[in-house]
């Protein structure tokens, strides 16, 4: 028989105990009610904990077996392992009637159990983060197998150019070796994280100042969400819009000046990634600077500053955790955009200050060493994984440092909404 | 040192026309920042409009024995030259569905090629002096029309510009989106119920709230790493299909659900709690019978915003495989698939230029659902929002 039919019958038969569980023992409850006995627990309780002591444990031992299987690449035969559950749901439900007797408290069984599902659902996340670490860590840890760390961290030639060859055990065949030295990639991706955060913060933190401490309540309730919607639009259809429309007008605009840049130039993918991070960085100074609290900006105003000064001077240096905590954000956020940076920057490794020349950056160069044909062992694709490692590391320092900036902010001025 | 009355105001006046010039600044940057909107909205109508019109041609149309080979033979040849080639391979089917067919004429409207289409639109194009002055004489006729692009909703996608639709995509985007729901929706409501009403503040409650939002920061390609190395390579879920693809997305969107319901179930009131428990519930009868229902419009409200964040999420699909040539409907969860912004990439990387309009156009119907999703949302919230 196949796979699917056993469970299809495996889960037909469980939920067939199940309600058979359910029936028993709510009839058994009710006749012991009816004799007159006081309970702990109300006849549906206890037919739920009948049907918990059945199908609990019987899927449980059945998902254990199929990791097992999976993980040890142990050999049980699904036929046994479906059946074996099947035996332990019909302990189960032995076990679960006996327990249908007033002393039992059924309800705070059933709570116990459900805690531990929540528990269990809640480790997902746990479970997530260590997923995406281990499956980094372990790939990456191959990839350095076969090339020196220091070479990646330090080298300036990327050339994977025939290494599927290697791993195809033609590696002699190969004319010259492939070379992994990711300082371009970072140096690209660095330069465009750059031009988007000099259009991004200075624009999202003076959008933030207006809407905090000038404008009309009308404009704020409006200007707000209209800010989000920049947040909203998906990183694809920026990434069109930066290599059909905007890049063309760079190149326009270079000529003008007499300078020559390519349709792949950086500042078109910084400056669309600049837009589309202004949100981040005004709704959270906006956050901020209305968490300055008003007693500071009363005391300016009273020796006599303008409302300008006050601005400058006061709330500003006052909120600057806060602020730099959302550039932090914003930066980490920039380093790991992929969508912008693949479709209108460059796949070249480019090691260059000019930012008009096309280069390519670190997601770039994950996208192109996944999506080709290539051997997933190739030396290639498992450069994805250790570029995905140095970004994982990176974007998580940035957050952990902008979450302990917050949390100072927090404490000094004692605000809890944030 | 003393300064003279005139001194002092005009200090004064210059130190106020730095405060209203900070304003003005600032008003400008919002202002920016509502232009670069209002310049990319205009930007994306401008282009994308163009591919709900596409041109047809009417033909007449000879079912004689040759056409039950090549199409083509079934039309005049200078007809042949501006109907789309997708059409003609039609045609040979046609005749072997239905047979009564053969020996008759027909008149009908059929779609035009690529190249034609751009002509009509005013693009660059392929076509022949010759060409083109046989299609104006055409469009003179009224044989020749714009009309409203049905393919493009109608068909998967296709290497001929004039056939290619939206079709496959949607229906790869609702799959996928139904298996992120699936996963995302359940545990992030069980995780943030755990959170909020029954973990003690101990220090694991602690690192899962600081995992959580260390998740929420995670760039999205990290996923489609993750998707890859653990879900495909190790559990052995199909490449490219909506399975994988919804996994990695359900794992992306768990960290915004999640968040929401806990502001959420956090601005039901403690007096509803602590009443409930007053009558003898349990927690687990507090939580579902009580604090769950009157939670519930905010966990709406949240999920429907984590889904459309997840719709328009095409990095991590990219890594899983699911930017694939999809030219048929799916069927299955296990298949390759692909969905919208997937589509829209594919379409941008086609050297055509007849392909810049469908991908805006492809862009066009994408934040036309995402803003319909977001203003759900929004209506949500208005209409159950509740102060206590």
């Amino acid at each position: 028989m196949q796979t699917n039919q056993l469970l299809a019958m495996f889960s037909g038969v469980l939920l067939l105990l199940g309600l058979i569980a359910f029936f028993l023992g709510r009839a058994k409850a009710a006749r012991v009610r009816a004799t007159g006995t006081a309970m702990y627990a109300q006849p549906d309780q206890y037919a739920w904990f009948a049907v918990l002591a059945t199908a609990g444990p019987a899927i449980t031992v059945g998902a254990i077996g199929a990791l097992l299987m999976l993980l040890l690449g142990a050999d049980i035969p699904t036929l046994y392992l479906l059946a074996g559950s099947l035996v332990i749901a019909a302990i189960g439900l032995l076990v679960g009637m006996s327990q249908v007797k007033p002393d039992f408290h059924a309800r705070q069984a059933i709570e116990r159990v459900i805690r531990w599902v929540l528990v269990a659902a809640a480790m997902i996340s746990i479970f997530t983060t260590f997923g995406i670490l281990f499956s980094i860590v372990f790939e990456a840890l191959r990839f350095f197998q076969m090339h020196s760390f220091w070479d990646f961290i330090t080298g300036t030639v990327w050339n994977p150019g025939a290494s599927f060859l290697a791993a195809a055990g033609r590696g002699d065949e190969a004319g010259s070796a492939a070379q992994f030295g990711s300082v371009p990639l970072f140096a690209g991706t660095f330069m465009i994280t750059a031009i988007a955060m000099l259009v991004a913060i200075p624009v999202g933190l003076l959008s933030a100042i207006y809407m905090a401490e000038f404008a009309p309540r009308r404009v704020r309730t409006l200007a707000k969400p209209t800010l989000e919607v920049l947040a909203g639009i998906p990183t694809v259809v920026y990434g069109f819009f930066a290599a059909i429309t905007v890049a063309p007008i760079i190149v326009d605009v270079a000529g003008f000046f007499g300078l020559d840049a390519s349709f792949n130039n950086a500042v078109a993918p910084g400056l669309v990634m600049g837009i589309m991070i202004i949100p981040f960085i005004s709704s959270l100074s906006d956050d901020v600077i209305n968490a300055v609290p008003d007693s500071m900006r009363q005391g300016s105003l009273a020796l006599g500053m303008t409302k300008g000064e006050t601005i400058r001077d006061v709330v500003i240096p006052a909120a600057l955790p806060g602020i730099i905590s959302a550039s932090l954000l914003a930066v980490s956020r920039a380093l790991g955009e992929t969508m912008i940076v693949v479709m209108a920057a460059g796949m070249r490794p480019n090691l260059t200050a000019n930012p008009l020349e096309d280069m390519t950056t670190v997601t770039v160069r994950i996208v192109a060493a996944l999506t080709g044909d290539l051997e997933f062992e190739s030396a290639e694709t498992l450069s994805a994984f250790a570029l995905g490692l140095v970004l994982f590391t990176v974007t998580l320092s940035l957050n952990l440092v902008s979450v302990l900036m917050i949390r100072r902010f927090r404490e000094k001025y004692r605000v809890n909404n944030l | 040192m003393s300064q003279s009355f005139d001194d002092i105001s005009a200090q004064l006046r210059r130190r106020h026309r730095q405060s209203s010039r900070l304003k003005w600044i600032s008003m400008g940057a919002l202002g920016l920042a509502g232009l670069f909107l209002v310049l990319f909205f205009a930007d994306m109508l401008n282009k994308g409009l163009p591919a709900f019109q596409q041109t047809y041609v009417e033909v007449e149309l000879t079912y004689n024995e040759d056409a039950t080979r090549m199409g083509r033979a079934a039309m005049e040849p200078e007809d042949a030259k501006i109907v789309s080639r997708s059409f003609e391979r039609l045609i040979p089917g046609m005749l072997r569905d239905d047979p009564d067919l053969l020996g008759t004429t027909e008149t009908r409207w059929v779609l035009a090629n690529g190249e034609v289409d751009q002509y009509l639109k005013g693009n660059r194009n392929k076509l022949s002096e010759a060409e083109r002055q046989a299609v104006d004489e055409k469009v003179e006729s009224g044989q020749v029309a714009l009309k409203f692009n049905t393919t493009f909703f109608t068909e998967g996608d296709s290497k001929m510009s004039e056939r290619a639709g939206i079709m496959a995509a949607a229906v790869g985007t609702v799959m996928t989106m139904l298996v992120t729901l699936a996963i995302a929706f359940p545990i992030g409501v069980m995780t943030a119920v755990y959170l909020e009403e029954f973990a003690p503040d101990n220090r694991l409650t602690q690192i899962i709230e600081i995992n959580i939002n260390n998740l929420a920061a995670i760039p999205s390609i990290l996923f489609g790493l993750l998707g890859l190395a653990i879900f495909i390579n190790f559990f052995g879920v199909p490449r490219s299909s909506p399975l994988v693809g919804g996994m990695t997305l359900a794992l992306m969107t768990l960290p915004v659900i999640i968040i929401a319901t806990r502001t959420a179930l956090r601005s039901v009131p403690d007096s509803i709690r602590h009443a409930a428990f007053g009558v003898g519930c349990s927690r687990w009868q507090v939580v579902r019978d009580h604090v769950l229902p009157l939670a519930m419009p905010g966990i709406m409200t949240g999920s429907i915003i984590g889904l459309a964040q997840a719709m328009g999420e095409t990095a991590p699909l990219i890594i899983v495989g699911m930017v694939a040539f999809i030219p048929d409907v799916g069927a299955s969860f296990t298949q390759a698939a692909t969905v919208l912004p997937a589509q829209v990439f594919t379409w941008a990387g086609e050297p055509e230029q007849a392909f810049v309009e469908k991908t805006a156009g492809g862009i066009l119907v994408l934040l036309a659902i995402l803003i319909f999703l977001n203003a759900t949302a929004v209506v949500l919230r208005k209409k159950f929002e509740r102060r206590w």
